[in-house]
């Protein structure tokens, strides 16, 4: 474990300082002083202490831009202003490296040609993440588990994730429970012109690395999760943007 | 220093073939896609006026050819892995043939320079043969050659500006 990493997520134990944080990273664009306390229910100076101490924690980052309709001479000094820094922290006790092991793995299934089988490994695994949702612990019941399982032993594949669900049968028209899955699974979802959107890519290192296998092998987890949610799988799809995930699912069934 | 890229794909079936339609319709949105691009230079077009024609070329009928020059990898691979031409690449299989050999191959070039589909193929040969290196290279397999500012503008904050981001510290970006 990195040092520096630790001082640097320790920075958000404190409730105002996380809320700020929270709210800053979850807009997505440059937040203002006065927007983020009032998000946060707080006087500006003390939000803008914990902006800056975010800032000087390098988990944002700051600039200074006007704010409002106004320009040219009277509309005042430009504000400052936060948003997320692009770097990440990982804090792991005891020392866990599961990253450079996951490169390593990926540049396999490259070198054998293996993103098909990838792609089917990912939905399964999709499938029981939806399925054992709620359960710190492994997926569907009976399965290979978080192995994956030596690929395609299983005859039944796929299944385990929908047996295991508790509303495999489906609820329908509650978006509600794969909005919460994919928050939970660090995606950060939001809502953009009938489309739910992925701020976050949980797996932006290997992306940037392996991005044919690691996008495809995502828009196929994301397709198990909504079959194990008792979804239609095609309401996920490649849609990919600058700095986001590349999936984005309808919200209604028709879009 | 602009950055030339040339790639290859052999198809399953001939060009004209139902098999192929996707791909061929796919073709005008996806051009479009890309010359709309921040960072595109220039692509190597058959017509001006069919914007489903493909470049001809004396490599084979199986192969197509795809041949851009952008203004930093960053352009490039935002075109190539986070645009519209993403999910067509991930339907790759429906209409190409997996290839044992590299098929996509980079290199720098003076800016305004318009390379030949000659130096494009001898660039891949070249990769092909000797692997990755300062004059035939990969995205992985990086190489900043000459182009030390890589096309962004002062401050180098080009990897992560938004348009109106103003005055971002540098010492942010350089935490990885």
């Amino acid at each position: 474990m990195n040092g520096d990493d630790l001082s640097a997520v320790a920075v958000l134990n404190d409730p105002v300082r996380r809320a700020v944080y929270e709210y800053v990273v979850a807009q997505g664009r440059e937040v203002g002083r006065n927007e983020a306390a009032e998000a946060a229910g707080v006087q500006r100076t003390l939000a803008a202490f914990h902006l800056d101490k975010l800032v000087e924690a390098g988990l944002l980052e700051s600039g200074f831009k006007r704010l409002g309709e106004r320009t040219g001479p009277g509309s005042g000094r430009p504000a400052k202003v936060y948003r997320r820094a692009p770097g990440e922290w990982q804090v792991s006790v005891p020392s866990r490296d599961y990253r450079t092991l996951a490169l390593v793995l990926a540049e396999a299934v490259d070198l054998l040609g293996g993103d098909e089988r990838a792609e089917e490994a990912a939905r399964r695994a999709g499938r029981r993440l939806a399925g054992g949702r709620g359960e710190p612990g492994p997926g569907g019941p009976g399965g290979p588990g978080g192995s994956g399982g030596p690929g395609g032993q299983d005859p039944s594949r796929g299944r385990e994730g929908a047996a295991g669900g508790p509303d495999a049968a489906g609820v329908p028209g509650d978006s509600g429970d794969l909005d919460d899955l994919l928050r939970r699974r660090g995606y950060e979802p939001y809502e953009e012109d009938g489309r739910l959107r992925l701020r976050n890519c949980p797996f932006h290192v290997l992306a940037e690395e392996h991005p044919l296998l690691v996008c495809s092998m995502n828009l196929a987890l994301c397709r198990g999760l909504l079959e194990g949610l008792g979804r239609d799988p095609g309401r996920a799809r490649s849609d990919p943007r600058p700095r986001e995930c590349c999936v984005s699912f309808s919200i209604d069934n028709d879009n | 220093m602009h950055l030339a890229q040339l790639n290859v794909a052999r198809l399953r079936a001939p060009l004209d073939s139902p098999e192929i339609a996707d791909f061929v319709a796919l073709l005008e949105p996806v051009n479009k896609v890309s010359d709309e691009s921040p960072g595109f230079v220039w692509r190597l077009k058959e017509s001006e006026d069919d914007p489903q024609a493909t470049v001809q070329h004396d490599y084979g009928d199986d192969l197509v050819i795809n041949f851009s020059v952008w203004e930093s990898r960053e352009a490039l691979w935002n075109f190539v892995y986070r645009s519209a031409h993403l999910p067509v690449l991930q339907r790759r299989r429906e209409w190409f043939l997996s290839m044992a050999e590299p098929y996509s191959v980079m290199w720098w070039i003076p800016e305004g320079h318009i390379p030949s589909l000659a130096e494009g193929m001898e660039r891949l040969e070249l990769l092909r043969r000797e692997g990755p290196g300062p004059r035939a290279f990969t995205f992985r397999d990086f190489h900043d050659g000459g182009a030390a500012g890589d096309g962004a503008g002062p401050g180098g904050a080009g990897s992560y500006g938004s348009s109106e981001a103003a005055s971002l510290p540098a010492a942010a970006e350089a935490r990885k």
